[in-house]
């Protein structure tokens, strides 16, 4: 895939990953991420794996960011927007950020690895949805099933706490 | 010419075929076909006067929301308001994109992006419809559009996960997400409506048809609920929230949230079209002298005229079978009253969704114990 | 006073909704196809089709002035119908009849009679205040006009469309 495609999705993505700090309404800050789950769906399906950027935009852009939205819209926006900017947090914020950044760099400078570019893509577009399955179910199987359960438990969870909270 | 430089201008040509001069116009006269149904229905004429039978009422339509004043209200969120009819044109036309709508013409398929996860792209754009209408009720800060827009979030979320749900056992079947392999093994073994087609004889095939009938039904009703078709237009509902998130738009910008549902209807019918009534396959019934009866298919892949005219017929077949399926989404519409909104969340999270978990076991088990 | 209504205990079939749904979607395909035979009648297409010949004789359309078999427009001036009008749509200017005419002993007449049809209601209260059985609401119901001016109708328009009316009490014969 061209490179111009990876930095205009790149780009997409940090611009839009910046507004949703930077959005002092929270919808607008929101729909910034929804925009950039796009870019990162569009950066995988680059990589030719389009199954994992269409699950990208199908779970966490159609429907995380749809939830997030419906409770983001019931709040009280207007406090928020009224509230000013903190000086000492945002400096500390910044220099928090500038600080990772940096060793980001450092780090990345002295691994070997990152210095040689990697080896070019097969040619044969792999089907991507039958590897992903098998990956899954060959060789994470028990990590997978583990993973669900937990995520029952944690569904059965919530209902209880909620109809405890009724009585 | 290029192997790449083919491809884009022929991709172009579809798309600009595929938009222009099929979608849009379906659109506007599945508009004019909703208001002559609705009325024969209910013994009405409905619009007879413009042209030829009202042929051409979709142009007048068309010239009244034009010229009509484009009202921006001075409560409204301006920049949201204006984006959220446009995210909802967008995503009902992209959708299209990887929908076979014909087998070939001039040697080229027709479809625009034969990806290899093709449904899911559709639910994947099909899920960001939503955000258009949920913009749209929030930014015109009012109360109806609002609860229009809420009521539209949770019915997506909803309906979602039993419309993901409901297409798997067609996936059991194939083994791929493909919708050209969908349809390729649709014409081999006959349409997922009725699999017993393909091979009368076959008992599996028989016991296959109770799967993918369920699969059917819940996937069409998830459809409607998807489009916010009646009986379950909840977000407009007319009645209660007058018109629900579009309460506030005048002129164009709601002539495009018309348009888009109707576009997404549209595609929603393209999609159970491809998925299960084999897309552009018909076969026809034929007759040759050493052969005998049987069924002829038709496709492009003939050379000379005779391959431009299969192929014309398979996409003639295609729309003949969305517009069908259309005039099912107008006929129900005009038949049943709207659902409650807890009957809307009891339906779409006790019932399809049960369903279609159990409709996957059960296909799953036909599947593994079919003899290939 | 609260009410409970007791829920109607529904059947297996009914709740599941469906059956209700194919019986219901056959009722409105019912109408379609009766629509598409053309064995519903339908509403009266307007402009080609008018109901001018079922319309009542005691039709209330436009007032307007009417002349009897003598070709006498009936009307004195008597002003009664401007002061009955509701809207007051009417206008009259009443003249003097001079003397040598044929009917100088009714003594007034319309100089101007202007009926208002943007404001007039339609009540027939003209008609029926009228001691001269002048004024009557004919069947005409489709008035329009591109201006204010012209939905004023003044006699001569009132005269026209009264036209001629039989059988009225004859009351300024010259016999009497």
């Amino acid at each position: 895939m061209s490179p111009v495609f990876f930095w205009l999705a790149s780009a997409l993505m940090l611009l839009f990953g910046a507004a949703v700090i930077m959005n002092r309404n929270p919808i607008a800050s929101a729909l910034s991420l929804v925009v950039s789950f796009l870019g990162l769906a569009a950066l995988f399906m680059s990589l030719d794996a389009f199954f994992i950027g269409i699950i990208q935009v199908l779970v966490y852009a159609g429907a995380v960011m749809v939830l997030f939205l419906f409770i983001i819209m019931l709040l009280d926006l207007r406090a928020e927007e009224r509230r000013k900017i903190n000086l000492v947090a945002f400096a500390g914020g910044v220099a928090v950020a500038v600080i990772f950044f940096g060793q980001l760099c450092l780090v990345i400078g002295h691994l070997r690895q990152a210095k040689q570019s990697f080896p070019a893509l097969p040619l044969n577009h792999p089907d991507d949805v039958r590897s992903v399955g098998l990956l899954l179910f060959g060789n994470y199987n028990l990590p997978f099933q583990i993973i669900a359960v937990l995520i029952l438990v944690a569904t059965i969870g919530v209902i209880v706490l909620s109809k405890r909270e009724l009585r | 010419m290029s192997a790449t430089a083919f491809l884009l201008v022929t991709s172009l040509l579809k798309i600009l075929g595929i938009v222009f001069v099929v979608i849009l116009p379906m659109v506007s006269y599945s508009v004019y076909a909703e208001r002559r149904v609705s009325a024969l229905i209910q013994d009405r004429l409905g619009p007879n006067r413009v042209g030829p039978a009202g042929l051409f009422q979709p142009i007048a339509d068309a010239m009244k929301f034009i010229l009509k004043e484009d009202f921006t209200p001075a409560h409204v969120n301006k920049f949201y308001y204006w984006l959220a009819p446009c995210l909802a044109m967008v995503p009902a036309i992209m959708t299209i994109a990887v929908v076979p709508f014909g087998s070939t013409l001039f040697g080229v398929p027709m479809v625009i992006a034969d990806i290899n996860v093709g449904v899911l792209y559709v639910f994947a754009i099909a899920s960001l419809g939503v955000y258009g209408i949920v913009i749209a009720g929030w930014s015109s800060n009012s109360k109806y559009p609002f609860l229009g827009g809420v009521r539209a979030s949770s019915q997506m979320i909803s309906y979602e996960l039993s419309l993901g749900l409901a297409v798997i056992p067609i996936f059991l079947l194939v083994g791929q997400l493909r919708l050209t392999s969908i349809v390729r093994y649709q014409i081999e073994n006959g349409w997922m409506i009725a699999p017993f087609l393909g091979d009368p004889t076959n008992v599996w095939k028989w016991l296959l048809t109770i799967p993918m009938f369920i699969s059917f039904v819940v996937f069409t009703i998830a459809i409607f609920a998807e489009t916010n078709r009646l009986p379950f237009d909840l977000p407009e509902a007319e009645q209660e929230l007058a018109g629900g998130y579009h309460t506030e738009y005048s002129s164009m910008k709601f002539a495009l949230f018309f348009l888009g549902e109707y576009a997404a209807m549209i595609t929603g019918s393209a999609i159970i079209v491809t998925l299960f009534f084999g897309a552009w396959h018909l076969p026809l019934p034929w007759w040759d002298h050493p052969h005998g009866f049987h069924w002829l298919l038709i496709d492009g892949s003939l050379g000379g005229w005779r391959g431009i005219l299969g192929g014309l017929f398979n996409i003639f077949v295609f729309f003949a079978k969305v517009a069908a399926l259309l005039l099912i989404f107008i006929w129900v519409r005009w038949t049943l009253p709207r659902f409650r909104y807890d009957q809307l969340m009891r339906l779409g999270w006790v019932f399809f969704f049960e369903i279609a978990l159990v409709n996957i076991f059960i296909a799953a088990l036909i599947v593994a114990y079919m003899p290939k | 006073m609260a009410i409970t209504v007791r829920r109607p205990n529904l059947s297996w079939s009914e709740r599941a909704y469906l059956p209700a749904i194919l019986s219901g979607m056959a009722i409105t395909l019912r109408h379609l196809k009766n629509m598409l035979a053309g064995r519903t009648k339908v509403t009266m297409q307007y402009p080609e089709q008018k109901w001018d010949s079922y319309l009542p004789e005691h039709y209330r359309g436009a007032p307007a002035l009417v002349k009897d078999e003598r070709d006498r427009v009936r009307c004195v001036a008597c002003q009664l119908c401007e002061f009955i009008c509701p809207p007051r749509a009417i206008k009259i200017v009443p003249g003097e009849i001079p003397l040598g005419e044929r009917f100088a002993k009714v003594e007034k007449y319309p100089e101007e009679f202007d009926i208002d049809m943007i404001r007039c209601i339609y009540c027939g209260m003209c008609e029926e205040v009228c001691p001269e059985q002048a004024i009557f609401l004919r069947k005409d119901y489709a008035i329009t006009g591109l201006t204010r001016a012209d939905m004023v109708h003044n006699k001569e328009k009132l005269i026209e469309i009264g036209g001629v009316m039989h059988g009225l009490v004859l009351k300024w014969n010259e016999q009497k």
